[in-house]
């Protein structure tokens, strides 16, 4: 039963998509927005069963399903295959419940589109591709899933391709995570090398065994690290992030939260062992993570437009995933993935809603005092901008951040043989991170919800949108208590769940550790209240008239950097490029050949017409000397032949 | 009896029919316009069902090859006809079938000049490749060989576009050039077995035992190797490919790209790594750095192409930069990985090439800047081209993915440094094939675009099932790869299975 269920629940997206690419948009929308989120919604039933199966069944025994062997040579081979476990279990449930509320508010969102069967195509085969992401037990395998993803976000963030920004935006997507998706393909490379198989099981029980180098460990760790890297949008690959704003709103609910950037995430989870048999990957993931948190943080403080604000939010809320990851607690990333899908859905889809209802006015400043027309919008928001900031207790995110905070205190980071980084430092940043996180979120709550209203908001939420915005606000306020620090409570059910072997116990943790991680983001949220919630604003104006502001407002340059290190040389060599240069060689060696030859015949033909008229000219004067002699005079004659005589005799006798 | 001959001689006779129809004192008064057309499709489904019977044909003798014919020919001289028929070259003859009913049915049908010629020339080819295919006596494959070579320069200086006089030329006289080398190669090779065993014979079997020095097997593989190379295209001696490819008519340049190319791997395959193996295995690591640089280079210059055709006819410079890659990695993985690559890209630069000559016949442009924003007017074409884009572009799931990844596999054992070149191939493949779908399908609509008509249903049926074929070599090429090895030499070596009843 479960092995039919399985492959069933990435079959029911995909063949949606399939059938809405080939109608063509001859399906009336009705019926496309309906069969889309009808097969997400089956493949969110079906994980549902699952889990009740996987988490029922007596042995802790993933379900598995071999497909078919896919590639089978004397040194390699890969299957087709699918393996359900903890890991996975807690992926698909993400995926399926998350992506299917995201499709039920598109399909009002994106009602009256034109290419309404393009879009919820394009995003069931998103679904389709992540499931295959998560669900494969080969590596080869979960490459589709890898590549798929970013195909579809390259459509569904160009979806609106009148507009040249767009396409622009979905190329840059494309190009970055495609550089990333290459380092990886390497790092499959060098693991198919070494193993000979890239079956997650073998090779996880090869690193255990020791069977693989360390060198070849750290080198497949550090190319797929980079390829997680390039997905999941951090240092030093994320400025392609806050540009894919560009598609529809849905779409950027389900890049941030469910599908795509989580990727990077889950595939270090997935491959933990093998991570931490490469101290040194772990090391740059750590601290690569804390710098995006700090500084993805910082750059949603000066944005105006309250996408992007969302968008380098999601980067920072990345970073600390990452930092999880580095530390080694998976677990805890994966936690914190599964909250922040929850509240990063939410704040989307309500972003979507206010959008919408603005006019599709995106500058905060623009906006103000919304609370009064929409108070049941206001009320989701501040649900997922509570659950961003990590408000104690009541919010889900504070429990997945307040077990990556404790766990990266305990721990530390070697650098060489004789220095190490200790977890203190990266705590530390990690704290501001958490503080600047609440001021951000509520900086954006309070410019948008009060004050002065200066945009009038138009019509009502329908209820298709509705529904799907209280069903997450529910998830990101009780998500998280599925695991609770011990000096709280002790509920482990979300590490137990993935770990049943058991997981670390915190019971030696000093008491303010948690208290200065509950107080950061309160910190936050009053210095938000002073300096924007109350009527009289301190900072009313849109900012970033200092050059430190615009530099963190457009991602601290990164952009810039790359235009120059990057893309203008490419272009040059583009430029270069536009003429074959072999090409140009076969073709000069052609026309050189051409010239030689025409200056050959030339040559030839004047060598000859000289030739023949010097004959000609030295025939008529010999003639004219000779003609000359034959004077008909003897005397002259007879001196010719005495001369000759002479000249004869000379010759003979001097000789 | 075996079906090989009348696979060879079937498109020959119907070109020669094709022909005949055109003319109007054949028919008289009651004219049909695509008489010639007509003949065309009926002789290529006419050697469909040949080529599934000698595929079903129970083998005459066990053994991997399916399939032999020999005939005299020029018997004092030791030349014969003689055909076999193993899983590479099936494979390589369905690649070649599938890929020329797209070519009739959707390029040649509105040939309006000279149709009857058209089709002869274009049939010629045909047979001239399934010759190649097939031609296991050296002579015979080397007359197949030149055989496709005049048709094609016929048809690319007739019917092809602007610049078709210099483009057919340049053609020309590479591909003539070359071969000259490959007969050099091929008669040295007949007069050193004849040296040393006194039998005159350019049987490919007989040959294979030759012992040969060193030097002398590295001279005569280099001969065959240039003659292919020029057919593949191997890097500096890609020059003539994207002008024919432009300059070529639609149906002539699915033909070149999807097969023509195909012949210089499977000549590689045969003659330069199983007739020469040790020669081949020294002069391995220049090949594959070829390969390498063939893969960068041709991608980098189709990132720099305005003209549609002749980016795609640079992607293809990089994709069979893989194929050379594969072929000289020296292992049974990258062969497969080379073999399934070339059918990989055969349909989906087919196909691609198809898309492109459709835009031209639409809106008489090549040019990427005057084309634009097709997606609103014309959906079904678009979406097909992003399909054959991405596919181009190396996704896992389809045809080329599996090929290259086979490949980069045998690479990474020979050289990981390779490996990671090539990789980067792949991401300017990425980039090239995004500017293309962008510039030409998902961009805004161009102000001054003329009404087009989009695909029909029936075209799209024909896109739909190339389409198909990709997904099932990308997502189970196994059978492909078990069936598509080359045959070892050994088998049919012995001269007591030479004769094979008739």
């Amino acid at each position: 039963m479960p092995e039919f269920l399985l492959p069933l629940i990435v079959l029911s997206p995909f063949s949606a998509a399939i059938i809405l690419f080939l109608s063509a948009g001859r399906m009336p929308a009705r019926y496309v927005g309906l069969l889309a989120t009808g097969s997400v919604g089956l493949s969110a039933i079906i994980s549902v069963i699952l889990a009740v199966l996987l988490l029922s069944a007596p042995s802790a025994e993933p379900i598995r399903v071999t497909l078919w062997e896919w590639m089978h040579t004397p040194v390699f081979s890969a299957h087709i295959a699918f393996e359900l476990d903890p890991l996975s279990l807690v992926m698909i449930l993400v995926v399926t419940v998350i992506g299917f509320l995201i499709h039920l508010y598109a399909v009002d969102y994106m009602r009256g589109d034109p290419g309404i069967a393009r879009f919820f195509g394009s995003m069931t085969l998103f679904i389709a591709a992540m499931l295959v992401l998560v669900l494969s037990s080969d590596l080869l395998c979960l490459f589709i899933g890898w590549e798929g993803v970013g195909l579809c976000s390259y459509l569904l963030i160009g979806f609106w391709y009148t507009n040249p920004a767009n396409t622009a935006a979905a190329r840059k997507a494309f190009y970055i995570t495609r550089i990333g998706d290459a380092a990886m393909l390497c790092g499959l490379l060098l693991l198919a090398a070494t193993v000979g198989t890239l079956q997650i099981d073998t090779l996880t029980e090869a690193v255990t065994a020791g069977q693989i180098t360390p060198t070849a460990v750290t080198g497949t760790a550090l190319f797929l690290l980079v390829g997680a890297l390039a997905k999941s949008a951090q240092i030093p690959f994320q400025t392609w992030l806050p540009d894919a704003m560009a598609g529809p709103t849905p779409t950027s609910a389900l890049i941030h939260a469910a599908t795509m950037v989580t990727a990077g995430v889950y595939l270090i989870a997935r491959l933990h062992i093998l991570f931490t048999a490469a101290t040194v990957a772990m090391t740059v993931m750590a601290v690569i993570g804390t710098l995006t948190l700090l500084m993805a943080a910082c750059s949603a403080l000066v944005q105006a437009d309250l996408k992007r604000i969302l968008a380098w939010s999601t980067i920072s809320q990345l970073g600390y995933m990452f930092l999880a990851l580095g530390t080694g607690v998976w677990q805890a990333a994966l936690f914190h993935l599964m909250t922040h899908a929850f509240f990063k859905a939410l704040l989307f889809l309500t972003a979507g809603a206010i959008i919408e209802r603005v006019h599709h006015e995106q500058n905060i400043f623009r906006m103000g005092g919304l609370l009064r027309t929409m108070p049941g919008i206001a009320g989701s928001f501040l649900a997922g901008a509570s659950a961003l900031a990590g408000l104690p207790l009541i919010t889900a995110g504070f429990y997945s951040k307040e077990l990556i905070l404790s766990s990266v205190w305990h721990a530390n980071f070697p650098i060489s043989s004789r220095f190490s980084l200790s977890g203190h430092v990266l705590w530390a940043i990690a704290v501001v991170g958490a503080f600047l996180t609440s001021l951000y979120i509520f900086r954006c709550f309070f410019i948008v919800f009060f004050g002065p209203l200066k945009k009038d908001a138009s019509g009502h939420t329908p209820l298709l949108m509705a529904i799907p915005l209280a069903c997450i606000s529910f998830l990101s306020v009780f998500g998280g208590v599925v695991e609770i620090p011990d000096t709280l409570a002790p509920v482990h059910l979300f590490t137990q769940m993935l770990n049943p072997s058991g997981f670390f116990t915190h019971t030696e943790d000093p008491a303010w550790l948690l208290y200065a991680g509950a107080a950061a983001p309160l910190v936050g949220l009053s210095v938000a209240w002073l300096l924007w919630g109350r009527t009289s604003s301190v900072i009313q104006e849109i900012p970033g008239q200092t050059i430190i502001i615009r530099l963190t407002e457009s991602g601290w340059g990164f952009d810039i950097l790359y235009d120059f290190v990057l893309v203008r040389p490419f272009r040059f060599l583009n430029w270069l490029g536009r003429h074959d240069i072999l090409d140009r060689m076969s073709s000069g060696a052609a026309s050189a050949t051409r010239r030689t030859n025409a200056f050959l015949v030339r040559f030839r033909t004047g060598i000859l017409s000289y030739v023949s008229e010097r004959t000609i000219v030295m025939t008529r004067e010999g003639n004219v000397l000779l003609a000359r002699m034959q004077n008909g005079r003897v005397r002259w004659y007879a001196a010719w032949i005495v001369t000759g005589l002479c000249v004869a005799l000379a010759s003979a006798v001097l000789s | 009896m075996s079906p090989l001959p009348a696979l060879v001689l079937v498109p020959a006779l119907g070109g020669a029919i094709a022909w005949l129809v055109d003319r109007p004192r054949f028919v008289g008064a009651r004219k049909i316009t695509d008489a010639s057309w007509r003949v065309t499709l009926m002789a290529l489904v006419l050697e469909t069902l040949i080529l599934v019977l000698a595929t079903f044909r129970r083998p005459a003798h066990p053994g991997p090859w399916l399939d032999h014919f020999t005939a005299p020919w020029i018997p004092s001289m030791g030349i014969s006809i003689r055909l076999d028929m193993d899983g590479l070259s099936l494979s390589l003859l369905w690649l070649t079938i599938i890929l020329s009913f797209p070519c009739v049915l959707l390029a040649t049908r509105q040939i309006r000049v000279n149709a009857g010629a058209f089709h002869f020339l274009l049939l010629a080819t045909i047979t001239g490749i399934i010759g190649t295919f097939l031609a296991t006596d050296l002579f015979l494959f080397f007359f197949f060989w030149e055989l496709m070579l005049v048709p094609m320069f016929v048809l690319i200086s007739a019917w092809g576009h602007e610049g078709r006089h210099r483009a057919a030329i340049k053609f020309f006289l590479f591909t003539q050039g070359s071969g000259l080398l490959m007969l050099l190669s091929i008669l040295g090779l007949v007069v050193a077995h004849f040296h040393e065993t006194g039998v005159l014979t350019f049987d490919y079997f007989t040959l294979a035992a030759t012992r040969l020095s060193p030097s002398l097997s590295m001279v005569l593989m280099l001969g065959f190797f240039i003659a292919f190379a020029v057919k593949l295209p191997v890097v500096p001696v890609h020059v003539w490919l994207p002008d024919a490819h432009t300059q070529a008519p639609t149906a002539g340049s699915v033909l070149l790209a999807g097969i023509l190319l195909k012949t210089g791997g499977y000549g590689m395959i045969r003659f330069n790594i199983m007739l020469f193996p040790e020669a081949a295995e020294r002069f391995a690591p220049i090949a594959m750095a070829l390969g390498v640089a063939g893969i960068l280079y041709g991608a980098w210059m189709s990132c720099a192409q305005n003209d549609v055709k002749r980016l795609i006819a640079y992607s293809s410079i990089s994709h069979l930069g893989f194929v050379l890659l594969g072929i000289f990695s020296g292992s049974r993985t990258g062969m497969q990985g080379a073999i399934i690559q070339m059918i990989a890209h055969g349909l989906s630069t087919g196909a691609l090439f198809l898309i492109a000559g459709s835009i031209q016949d639409r809106l008489h442009t090549r040019d990427m800047h005057q084309i634009g924003g097709l997606w609103t007017s014309m959906p079904r074409l678009s979406g097909a081209g992003l399909f054959f884009a991405v596919a181009s572009l190396g996704m896992p799931g389809l045809g080329n993915f599996a090929g290259e990844f086979l490949v980069l596999i045998a690479t990474w054992h020979v050289s990981p440094a390779a490996a990671v070149l090539t990789t980067a191939g792949l991401v300017l493949a990425a980039i090239y094939s995004l500017r293309m779908v962008n510039r030409i399908f998902l961009a805004p609509e161009r102000a001054d675009q003329q009404p087009v008509t989009d695909f029909p249903a029936r075209h799209m049926i024909i896109l739909g099932s190339i389409m198909i074929f990709l997904v099932v070599l990308g997502l189970y090429p196994q059978p492909f790869m078990t069936f598509s090895t080359p045959s070892p030499l050994s088998i049919t070596a012995e001269p007591d299975k030479v004769e094979s009843p008739p």
